[in-house]
């Protein structure tokens, strides 16, 4: 309808390389305002939706309905249908409840660290890193609640006057996390809706059919991007970014402390809450990486995100990694440097005992096959990367999994050991979680704009933001 | 059309640089009444027109009445209402108060931030008068607007639209209220 300047409102000209060889323009070629209003705003406005969108989301609705059905044997049964026992009580629930945090990590630290360090880079990839913060919390939380036994009574967390004169027990690290987890998909939930009340104005601007632009000038809020409006926006848009920054930093912490506050040899350390915030960042792109690779070429968005991303994004968790791998072998040289009996028998039991293969599988997968990073034709070769980002998403998963098993498994007195093995509704809770994670992460690119639309404008409109580093 | 005094007149700019310029001239001109928009934030756009914006000073005190009152809420369970010796420990045990209060000094900062934005901007707002420009909804997607109300005390239908005319616009269209 409307007849749109088709003519570039600037010109990036040729792409400029960097010493290192990399196109140091954020954007592929020449981008115009209504070129990144069409390629963005398009993929929601549109009625069909590419044929790997419906299988992917098929898939997705199927495992959910897993997750549906192992919730409810789980209500129906009870928590013994999982291979939880004495003495290890705390099976898959809590491996997936810090998997899938940690996981979260990685959107907070796109959208808010960055944004304080200007990496105007940030934007082809913050909106989409956002949402995965919030479906990732979101499969989170559902964990501990289901391994509390009885999830209907799991408001008896929160301080409120109840008529049993209790409060909550204020010193333990499992009620700071009730208020880490929740203030986190709070403050997250705000942050996001927040930097999309712009481009769903955009959105409602070109609906053309009644349902969205009622659907998404609802959602706007009767935004009309005037200057008072973009005033107020920006500065408590930044202030959110700064306050998710110590607080990312504080979530995962906390999560730490639920292991290294208890006396248990494996647990009790005191490197676990800067290795725990840097291994979430390290899952946290791994995931990004893994999910934006498939997006971007389902819907072409290869002018938007462009090889530098990755590169930035692969560099990320070659670091992040490293200090990871650090961790490992501080955790090794503290129980052998420790003297304490216990401790180097929990050592040697992760390294050699009955778990010993998934230790050495995490070794493989997490700190080996990463080192391909290291090279330039592995962060720019996308198959590559899909594959080791993959391997550093199970990684993750099989350190949490080596942290809470086969510490609990063999702790103090021999005659107290035990043996952990997974039933079937263990698998189904974990596979029914990426099922509810990857259905709302396929409802959000239908719906709603994956990349920020009005920040792309501006660095069309002022190109030298996008030629940093 | 004209019997009822329209909202103001828009002046529509094709670049964000002629927008700032046409912001700064109307306010050294004398009007205050006025808004502009553009499809991303501009800086130095709202501190032209003299917008004022006091979200900073909200969220600063929303922050410390989270944090002061997760604090309270801790020392008043555990010395007060319900203090439980475990081990001889201290019942006014701060350092174990520190995350707690930490996590709702981010909340409560955070939902005045959000709130707190809103709010000053009006919002939600399902009808403003600027929507029944017809161009208007392209100062979403790739074009810049300034808009002089018409309850500015210095507008003047005319003379205004004179002024407009010569900050070169692309066109200058009264707004309907």
């Amino acid at each position: 309808m409307n007849v749109h300047d088709a003519s570039p409102i600037t010109d990036h000209g040729s792409p400029t390389l960097s010493p290192l060889g990399y196109p140091t323009n954020l954007f592929a070629g020449k981008e115009t305002f209504e070129g990144v209003n069409e390629t963005i705003g398009s993929v929601v406005l549109r009625d069909r939706q590419p044929r790997p969108w419906w299988i992917g989301f098929i898939i997705a609705f199927a495992l959910l309905m897993v997750l549906f059905l192992a919730i409810s044997w789980l209500l129906i049964r009870g928590v013994g249908i999982w291979g939880i026992n004495i003495p290890v009580a705390w099976g898959y629930a809590i491996v997936n409840f810090v998997w899938w945090i940690g996981i979260a990590h990685a959107g907070t630290f796109i959208s808010a660290i960055l944004l304080l360090m200007f990496q105007h880079w940030r934007t082809a990839i913050n909106r989409f890193a956002e949402a995965m913060t919030l479906f990732a919390i979101a499969c989170a939380g559902m964990f501990p609640l289901l391994h509390l036994g009885r999830p209907w009574v799991f408001y008896w967390l929160f301080p409120y006057p109840d008529t049993m004169k209790m409060w909550p027990q204020f010193r333990s690290p499992l009620v700071w996390d009730v208020f880490a987890v929740g203030t986190y998909f709070t403050v997250s939930l705000l942050f996001w809706y927040l930097g999309l009340v712009p481009d769903l104005a955009t959105v409602r601007d070109r609906a053309r059919k009644k349902w969205q632009k009622i659907f998404y000038g609802v959602l706007a809020l009767g935004w009309r991007n005037s200057a008072a409006h973009w005033q107020r926006h920006q500065i408590a848009y930044l202030l959110l970014a700064a306050l998710a920054t110590p607080l990312v930093l504080s979530v995962h912490s906390v999560v730490s402390l639920d292991f290294s506050v208890a006396q248990l040899p494996g647990w009790h350390s005191t490197i676990f809450p800067p290795y725990f915030v840097a291994g979430a960042i390290y899952s946290g792109f791994a995931m990004v990486i893994t999910i934006v690779i498939p997006v971007r070429k389902i819907y072409g968005l290869e002018n938007l995100i462009t090889l530098r991303h990755f590169n930035n994004m692969a560099n990320v968790m070659l670091v992040t990694g490293l200090i990871v791998a650090y961790g490992y072998f501080i955790e090794a040289f503290m129980s052998w440097y420790s003297g304490d009996i216990f401790d180097q028998y929990m050592m040697t039991n992760r390294v050699l005992g009955p778990y010993g293969w998934i230790f050495w599988l995490l070794m493989l997968v997490n700190v080996v096959i990463p080192q391909a990073l290291w090279s330039a034709r592995v962060r720019r070769n996308l198959i590559a990367l899909f594959l080791v980002a993959l391997s550093i998403n199970l990684g993750m998963w099989l350190e949490r999994f080596v942290i809470v098993i086969t510490s609990l498994h063999r702790d103090f007195v021999p005659s107290s050991w035990g043996m952990f093995f997974p039933t079937i509704w263990d698998w189904a809770t974990l596979f029914g979680s990426i099922g509810l994670f990857l259905t709302l992460l396929f409802l959000f690119i239908r719906f709603l704009p994956m990349i920020a639309i009005s920040e792309t404008r501006e660095l069309v409109a002022e190109p030298q933001k996008a030629m940093t580093l | 059309m004209n019997k009822e005094k329209p909202f103001g007149l828009a002046a529509e700019f094709k670049t964000h640089e002629d927008l700032l310029c046409a912001a700064e001239a109307s306010y050294a001109q004398g009007y205050r009444k006025m808004d502009a928009y553009a499809p991303f934030p501009i800086e130095g756009l709202a501190r032209a027109l003299g917008k004022r914006n006091r979200v900073p000073l909200m969220v600063l005190i929303g922050g410390i009445i989270g944090g002061a009152g997760a604090y309270y809420m801790m020392w008043y369970a555990n010395v007060v209402s319900y203090p439980i010796n475990i081990g001889g420990r201290p019942m006014h045990s701060w350092p174990a108060f520190i995350p707690i209060t930490f996590e709702l000094t981010v909340l409560c900062a955070g939902l005045t931030a959000f709130f707190g934005s809103l709010a000053t901007c009006g919002l939600p707002k399902p009808y403003h008068p600027m929507f029944n420009l017809p161009e208007f909804e392209r100062a979403s997607q790739d074009r810049f607007f300034l808009c002089i109300e018409a309850d500015d005390p210095i507008f003047d239908a005319t003379k205004t639209r004179e002024f407009l005319q010569r900050l070169n616009p692309l066109n200058v269209a009264e707004v309907p209220k």
